[in-house]
C-alpha cells in the first residue's frame, strides 16, 4: 500500500510541476498577477508530495518489503539501517528519485528565499525549474519506476557489493546531485532574463548566491568521492579519470567559470551573454552527465544497470533542455548585450582569461572523454585515452591559469597599469620560482623541472592570495566575507597544486615479500618487520602484523596492519593500518601468509596527500563564506543597469 | 550572429552524434562493454588461489594447459550472475565446456550454498577475495568471461552476461578452428 501512495504522490507530484511550469510563463508573457502568483505555492506543492514519494521508497527499504523490486535488487535482510537508507540512491530508478527531490528542494528554497525579486522573474524561474523536473518526472514514470512490484516476493533480497557499504559513499551522491541540480538554479535564472529580454547586473546578483552554493556542494561531492576511492579501495589513487568522474568534473570546471564570470557581470555588467552561454552549458553538462552514465553510451568501473531505451528519453530531454535554451540564446541574446567597456589590461580581461581557460580543460576532458566512443561507433577502432592524456592535457593548460590566479586579485577593474603590477609581484614571481626549483633539490638531490614548476604555482599562489588579504585587510577596515571566502578557495587551489604535484612525483608503491627481521627502506623511512602476532576480538580472530617504522635511528611508530576472520563467515578482511601526518601517509597492509613466517605486505608512501583533500575543502568553505555575505540578504539592490563600483581589491592602490 | 548560433549548431552535431551511437547499440552493433583488452592474443596472468569447495587445494590457472577453457568471475552480491548462471550450466553440461569460475570478493558460505542451490557449472572454482587475480586480469566489473585456448594464451573476452548470442558471436568461433 505505502508503495503505491508513493507512486500515487509522484503522479500527483508531477500534475503539479505542469501547472508550476505553464500557468506561470503564460502569466509572466500576459502579465496576469493571479497566473503569476501560482508558482510560489505550486513550487511548495511539489516538494512535498515528491518527498513524499521519497519517504514512501525509503519506508520500503526500511521495512524491507521485497515485494518492491527496487528494493529487492538492492537490499537484503542482514544490511544496515544506514545502508537501507542510503540504499534509496544506491542504483538507478532511486537516484533519479533523490535527483527529482534535490531538485524540488532547489526549487522551494528559491521560492522562499528570493522573496525580494520581482515577481515576473520570479515566475519565470521557478516556471523554467519545473519544465525540467517534469522531464525527470515522466522519464522516472515511463522508464525506471522505483515502485514496481514483484510477485511473488522473495524471501530475501540482493546483496550490495561489500566495498560499497561505506558511509563517504552514502553521502557522495547526495553531495554530488546536491551540486549539479544546483546549477539548475544558475540555468533557469539566465533563461527567464533571455525570455524577458532583460538581463541586468541585478541579474547576476540573484543568480550568484546560487551559483556559489551548488559549486561548494560539488566540490564537496566529488573531493568525498575521490577521498573514497584513495581509502576503500586501497588502490593507492584518488582520481582514475575514469567516465563517470569526468562526468562531475565538466561541471564543476564550468561552474568555476561561471562564478568568476558572474562577478564580472554583476561588477561591471560586462560579459554578460558569455556569462549567460556558461550558465547554459555548466546545467548542461550536468545533464550530459546524467545521460552518459545512465545511457551505457559510456562503461566505467561504476557499473551501473543501463539500458537504451532510457537513453533515448534522456537524449530527448536533452535535446529539449539544451537545445531549446541554446536556441533562446541564439535568437535573444542580441538584447542583453553589455553596456559597459574595458581595456585590454584589466582585471576583466584576466577573468576572461580565466574563463576561456577553464572552458578550454572542460572541453579536453570532454573530447578526451567521448573520442574513444565516437571512434568505436563509427566502427574506426577502439583506442583508449588513458591517464597520461588526461593527465598531460591538464598540466599543460592548466599552467597559465595557476599564473594567472596570483595576478587577478591584484589587477583593478576596468583599466590597470602594467607596470604597477609588475612592480608589485615580479619578485613574488621570481621567489616563488626559485623556491619551486629549490625545493625537490631538497627533497632528493635532483632537479625536477616539472615538479619544481608545479611547487612554484602553489607558493605564488599561496603568496599572492594572502598579499592580497592583507594589502585588503590594510585599506579597509571590514573585509566582506566574500572576500575572505575567495581567498580561502585560492589557498586551497595552492593547497590542492600543492598536494597533487607532491603525490605524483614522489609517491611509492611497493608489494613485496617481508621476512621477521627484514628491513624495507622507502623514502627515508625503514619499515622493520617484526612477524605477526596472532589478536582475539569481540568477534573475530587474526594475524596482526608489527612493523616499526624508523626514521634517523628513531622510532617513529609501530604500524599494525591486520588479517581479521569474522566468527560468523570465513572472509578474511584485510585492515590496512594507516599513519596520517599532515605532510605524509604511510600505508601498510597485510597480503598472505607465504610460510616460514614471511608474509606478502603493501607499503605505500604518499607525500602530502592530504592537502589534495583538504584543499577542497578550503574551496567548500571558500563558497560557503562567500554566499554567506550580507549584501546577499539585502532585501533591494541597485536599480538595473546602474553598475556599483565596488571596493574591490585592486580598485585601490 | 555566428557567434550566437555556433552553440546551438555544436550541439545539433553532438546529439546528432548521441543518436546515432544510441541507434548502433540498439542494433547491437555497437557495445561501448565490449573494451578490447590489451590481453587477448597475450598469454594469460598466472594465478593460484584456494579452491571454494576443497578450501585446502589450490586452484591454479596452470592447472588447464591442454584445452581450451573459460575464466568466468562470478560474486553472490552480482545479480547479473544469478542470471547468466543457468547459461553456464547448460554450456557445461550440454557443451562439455570447461569453465573454472574465480569468485570474487564474496562470502563463502553464500557462495557455495548459491552452487549447491543452482548447479554448479564450473570445474574449478577459484576463491579471490583480496582482488588479486582480478586487478591481474583487468577485470572491470562481474560477471566477466574469458576464453583461454589450450596453450594458455587469452582468445576472447566478454563483460555481462554470457548467452547463446555472445557465445556464437564471440566464443564459439574459436572451439570450431581448435584454438
Amino acid at each position: 500500500m505505502i508503495p503505491e501512495l508513493g507512486h500515487f504522490a509522484l503522479i500527483i507530484a508531477l500534475a503539479i510541476t505542469v501547472v508550476q511550469s505553464v500557468v506561470p510563463l503564460f502569466g509572466a508573457a500576459r502579465n496576469d498577477a493571479a497566473m503569476i502568483a501560482i508558482a510560489r505555492p505550486a513550487a511548495y506543492a511539489q516538494l512535498f508530495f515528491v518527498f513524499l514519494s521519497y519517504l514512501a521508497l525509503t519506508y520500503a527499504f526500511i521495512v524491507h518489503d521485497f515485494s518492491v523490486l527496487y528494493v529487492a535488487q538492492h537490499s537484503n535482510l542482514l544490511q544496515p539501517l544506514l545502508y537501507r537508507i542510503s540504499g534509496v540512491w544506491g542504483s538507478h530508478e532511486g537516484s533519479l528519485l533523490l535527483w527529482a527531490l534535490t531538485l524540488s528542494v532547489w526549487t522551494a528554497a528559491v521560492a522562499l528565499f528570493s522573496r525580494h525579486l520581482p515577481d515576473v522573474l520570479m515566475a519565470r524561474v521557478l516556471s523554467v525549474m519545473g519544465l525540467i523536473s517534469i522531464g525527470f518526472l515522466l522519464f522516472m514514470l515511463f522508464t525506471s519506476n522505483p515502485f514496481e512490484r514483484i510477485f511473488p516476493a522473495p524471501l530475501d533480497g540482493n546483496s550490495l557489493n561489500p566495498l560499497l557499504q561505506d558511509p563517504g559513499l552514502a553521502i557522495h551522491p547526495p553531495m554530488l546531485y546536491m551540486g549539479y541540480v544546483g546549477f539548475s538554479v544558475a540555468f533557469a535564472f539566465a533563461v527567464a532574463a533571455l525570455l524577458g529580454g532583460r538581463l541586468d547586473a541585478t541579474w547576476a546578483r540573484w543568480s550568484r548566491p546560487w551559483t556559489t552554493v551548488a559549486w561548494a556542494f560539488l566540490t564537496f561531492g566529488i573531493a568525498l568521492g575521490s577521498w573514497w576511492a584513495y581509502n576503500e579501495l586501497g588502490w593507492g589513487g584518488w582520481w582514475f579519470w575514469d567516465p563517470v568522474e569526468n562526468a562531475s568534473f565538466m561541471p564543476w570546471l564550468v561552474g568555476t567559470a561561471l562564478i568568476h564570470s558572474l562577478a564580472v557581470t554583476e561588477k561591471r555588467g560586462v560579459l554578460k551573454s558569455w556569462t549567460v552561454l556558461l550558465a547554459i552549458m555548466a546545467f548542461s553538462l550536468s545533464l550530459l552527465g546524467t545521460f552518459i552514465v545512465r545511457s551505457g553510451v559510456l562503461v566505467s568501473v561504476h557499473a551501473f544497470a543501463t539500458d537504451p531505451a532510457r537513453g533515448v528519453f534522456i537524449l530527448i530531454f536533452l535535446c529539449l533542455v539544451v537545445g531549446g535554451s541554446l536556441a533562446l540564446y541564439a535568437w535573444r541574446s542580441e538584447t542583453v548585450s553589455s553596456t559597459g567597456s574595458f581595456k585590454w589590461f584589466s582585471r576583466e580581461t584576466a577573468l576572461l582569461l580565466n574563463n576561456v581557460i577553464l572552458v578550454t580543460l572542460a572541453v579536453a576532458v570532454f573530447v578526451g572523454t567521448l573520442y574513444p566512443l565516437v571512434l568505436d561507433a563509427f566502427g574506426l577502432g577502439k583506442i583508449s585515452v588513458g591517464r597520461p592524456y588526461f593527465d598531460n592535457m591538464f598540466a599543460l593548460i592548466s599552467a597559465p591559469l595557476l599564473l594567472l590566479m596570483g595576478f587577478g586579485p591584484f589587477m583593478r577593474w576596468k583599466s590597470d597599469d602594467p607596470t604597477r603590477v609588475r612592480k608589485s609581484l615580479s619578485v613574488v614571481l621570481a621567489v616563488s620560482l626559485a623556491l619551486g626549483m629549490v625545493l625537490p633539490f631538497m627533497i632528493d638531490g635532483a632537479l625536477k623541472v616539472g615538479a619544481g614548476l608545479g611547487l612554484a604555482a602553489a607558493i605564488w599562489i599561496g603568496i599572492t592570495t594572502l598579499q592580497s588579504y592583507i594589502k585588503r585587510f590594510r585599506s579597509a577596515s571590514k573585509i566582506p566575507l566574500a572576500f575572505t571566502g575567495m581567498t580561502m578557495a585560492h589557498l586551497g587551489v595552492a593547497m590542492f597544486v600543492a598536494g597533487v604535484t607532491m603525490v605524483m612525483t614522489y609517491e611509492q608503491e611497493k608489494d613485496l615479500r617481508m621476512e621477521p627481521g627484514s628491513v624495507y627502506e622507502m623514502a627515508g623511512y625503514e619499515f622493520k618487520f617484526l612477524g605477526t602476532r596472532k589478536v582475539q576480538g569481540p568477534n573475530y580472530t587474526g594475524d596482526e602484523g608489527r612493523i616499526e617504522v624508523w626514521r634517523s635511528g628513531e622510532l617513529i611508530k609501530e604500524l599494525n596492519p591486520q588479517k581479521r576472520v569474522y566468527n560468523d563467515q570465513n572472509n578474511p578482511m584485510t585492515e590496512s593500518s594507516i599513519q596520517i601526518t599532515l605532510m605524509r601517509d604511510l600505508y601498510s597492509a597485510l597480503g598472505e601468509p607465504l610460510g616460514g613466517g614471511a608474509w606478502s605486505m603493501r607499503l605505500y608512501h604518499k607525500p602530502m596527500i592530504r592537502w589534495i583533500w583538504l584543499g577542497s575543502l578550503f574551496m567548500t568553505i571558500g563558497g560557503v563564506l562567500a554566499v554567506s555575505d550580507k549584501r546577499y540578504r539585502r532585501s533591494r539592490v541597485a536599480k538595473p543597469g546602474v553598475v556599483k563600483v565596488q571596493l574591490a581589491a585592486g580598485s585601490r592602490p | 550572429m555566428v557567434k550566437k548560433i555556433a552553440p546551438l549548431a555544436l550541439f545539433i552535431a553532438l546529439a546528432g552524434l548521441f543518436l546515432y551511437m544510441l541507434t548502433q547499440m540498439n542494433r547491437g552493433e555497437y557495445n561501448p562493454r565490449d573494451v578490447p583488452t590489451e590481453f587477448i592474443g597475450k598469454p594469460a596472468p598466472e594465478f593460484a588461489l584456494p579452491d571454494l569447495l576443497e578450501p585446502n587445494q589450490m586452484v591454479s590457472s596452470s592447472d588447464f594447459r591442454g584445452t581450451p577453457w573459460l575464466l568466468n568471475v562470478w560474486a553472490t552480491w552480482c545479480p547479473e550472475c544469478w542470471r547468466e548462471h543457468g547459461y553456464l550450466n547448460s554450456l557445461a553440461k550440454q557443451r562439455g565446456i570447461v569453465i573454472v569460475g574465480l569468485n570474487w570478493r564474496d562470502e563463502l558460505d553464500k557462495a557455495r550454498q548459491m552452487l549447491a542451490e543452482l548447479g554448479n557449472p564450473f570445474a574449478r572454482v577459484a576463491v579471490d577475495k583480496e582482488s588479486d587475480a582480478v586487478m591481474d586480469w583487468g577485470v572491470y566489473a562481474a560477471p566477466e568471461t574469458f576464453l583461454i585456448d589450450a596453450e594458455g594464451v587469452i582468445r576472447a573476452k566478454h563483460k555481462g552476461a554470457m548467452n547463446e548470442t555472445v557465445w556464437q558471436k564471440k566464443f564459439a568461433p574459436h572451439f570450431e578452428t581448435g584454438t
